[in-house]
């Protein structure tokens, strides 16, 4: 479903120099699949998972999505981003709207629905994470869980082949975590195709088909939950695995 | 003379009192389409000085706003309105017309400023929040930044409201009677400076008191519909 090739990303710091935060990275992701991308801070996750949806701008090489290079020039990126939803660490809820019409926004204004189906739409999934009495209120009033589950369904409203995850709960307070991870577990078992970076390594077993470990802008090591966990290969990720398990 | 009488010379005699009220009125009409044209003028020299290529270059449209704003910040607006008065629009007598369309394009410049950082103030994550659903740039700032940036840009922009009536004071340089010229004129012909000077400085005042005041009321309006 995803192919990235060689993919290179540099950023231009202030005072003009570049610094490399991705290295040549190659990796393939299918339909269904639910990737992990742990790693120490700075490694470059946040960084690539950005790339999927050209939010960054990769330095060089080739992303493919079912097939079609989008970073191909003259890409209609947006009617990518359409099929790829993405939850972020600090929620980014549009401020200014209610619940509902966060909902609803994109999915009417890109024509893909009409405000009628986009609201029932939108009633629909609140149920499912239980926030329907939230319809009407900004997102100012609302809890940081709350807000999370919101931005996911906002997400989910635009029917997305695939979402990306740039950790959705880092910014919690822990009694809030569990709650959105329900919603992420119950989203992978409806079979979404999902690239998540966090630091819970507890999901990351539970719910991952590929755990990935990214240092220092490198791809080092990718595998199953079990085998990553248990036999990790490389002496960094042996080092981070006994430091945050 | 007395008091009373040098009084009566400023402000009754003759009706003198009716000129200054119309002075005012062409004083508060220009800051007015000024006004209105500087924020239309400002928005969309804001939008250009912040419109980026898709992959984050600099446009042609923001070098136009930007030597459009580095020339009216660097030459006094005295001369901008001469040089509107006597070479741009010199077939017009239309002299509150000039003056507002002088005032306007002078105050775009400030009021771009003022957008462009109201803008910058809406958190990042919004853009990108709309970005990631597919939204393009355009409707992402219509819809979700344009109407937080306004917010933010309201009071700095009840300021330069405020200044502008007080700036409109150098008009009379385009032979128009606003409240400033008024009051010189009337002192040179009762041959009393002091009465109409200060008669016309309290006239400013108490205006600009009261634009103040319904300032700090919207302002608290909004702070409130914050908390909802
Ligand atoms: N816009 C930017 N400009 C310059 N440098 C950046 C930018 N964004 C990230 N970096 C740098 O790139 C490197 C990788 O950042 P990235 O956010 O991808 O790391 P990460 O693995 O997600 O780390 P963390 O776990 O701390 O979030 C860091 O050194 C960071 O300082
Ligand atoms: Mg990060």
């Amino acid at each position: 479903m995803i192919s990235v090739k060689n993919l290179t990303k540099d950023y231009t710091k202030a005072d003009g120099n570049h610094i490399r935060v991705i290295e040549g990275l190659n990796y393939e992701i299918e339909k269904g699949e639910k990737i992990v991308i742990v790693g120490p801070s700075g490694s470059g996750k946040r960084t690539f998972l950005r790339c999927l949806n050209l939010l960054e701008r990769p330095t060089a090489g080739q992303i493919f999505f079912d097939g079609e290079e989008i970073t191909a020039k003259g890409t209609d990126i947006n009617k990518v981003r359409q099929r790829m939803g993405m939850v972020f660490q600090n929620f980014n809820l549009f401020n200014n709207l209610t619940v509902m019409q966060n909902l609803t926004l994109a999915p009417v204004k890109l024509k893909v629905m009409n405000e009628k189906e986009a609201r029932e739409k939108a009633t629909e999934l609140l149920k499912r994470v239980n926030l329907l009495d939230k319809a009407d209120v900004y997102p100012a009033s609302l809890s940081g869980g709350q807000k999370q589950r919101i931005a996911i369904v906002r997400s989910l409203c635009m029917n997305p082949e695939m979402m990306l995850f740039d950790e959705p709960t880092s910014a919690l307070d822990p009694e809030m975590v569990g709650e959105v991870l329900d919603v992420m577990k119950q989203l992978a078992e409806d079979g979404m195709t999902m690239v998540v970076v966090t630091h819970e390594m507890g999901f990351a077993r539970e719910v991952a088909t590929k755990v990935l470990f990214m240092d220092e802008g490198i791809l080092l090591e990718e595998n199953t939950p079990e085998e990553f966990f248990e036999h990790p290969k490389t002496k960094r990720l042996q080092d981070f695995l006994s430091k945050v398990l | 003379m007395t008091i009373s009488e040098r009084f009566a010379a400023a402000f009754i005699t003759g009706e003198r009192w009716k000129l200054y009220i119309s002075g005012l009125g062409i004083t508060l009409e220009i800051a007015l389409f000024a006004g209105i044209l500087g924020i239309i003028i400002g928005t969309v020299a804001a939008l250009m000085k912040l419109s980026t290529t898709e992959d984050g270059k600099p446009t042609i449209l923001n070098y136009i706003a930007s030597v459009y704003v580095d020339v009216i910040r660097g030459t006094p607006s005295v001369l901008q309105l001469l040089i509107m008065w006597f070479i741009v629009m010199a077939s017009s007598n239309n002299g509150i017309l000039v003056a507002s369309l002088s005032f306007g394009i002078n105050s775009g410049a400030y009021v771009s400023e003022i957008v462009r950082g109201g803008i910058l103030a809406v958190d990042k994550g919004q853009m990108e929040a709309g970005r990631s659903l597919g939204l393009s740039k355009a409707k992402t700032m219509r819809y979700i930044v344009l109407p937080q940036a306004m917010k933010n840009v309201i009071p700095p922009l009840g300021n330069e409201f405020i200044t502008l009536v007080k700036e409109t004071a150098i008009v009379g340089y385009v032979s128009l009677s606003d409240l400033t010229r008024v009051a010189n004129q009337i002192a040179s012909r009762t041959y009393d400076a002091f009465m109409p000077l200060i008669g016309a400085a309290v006239i400013y005042f108490i205006v600009i008191k009261i634009l103040t005041i319904l300032l700090g009321k919207l302002e608290r309006r909004m702070r409130r519909s914050d908390l909802r």
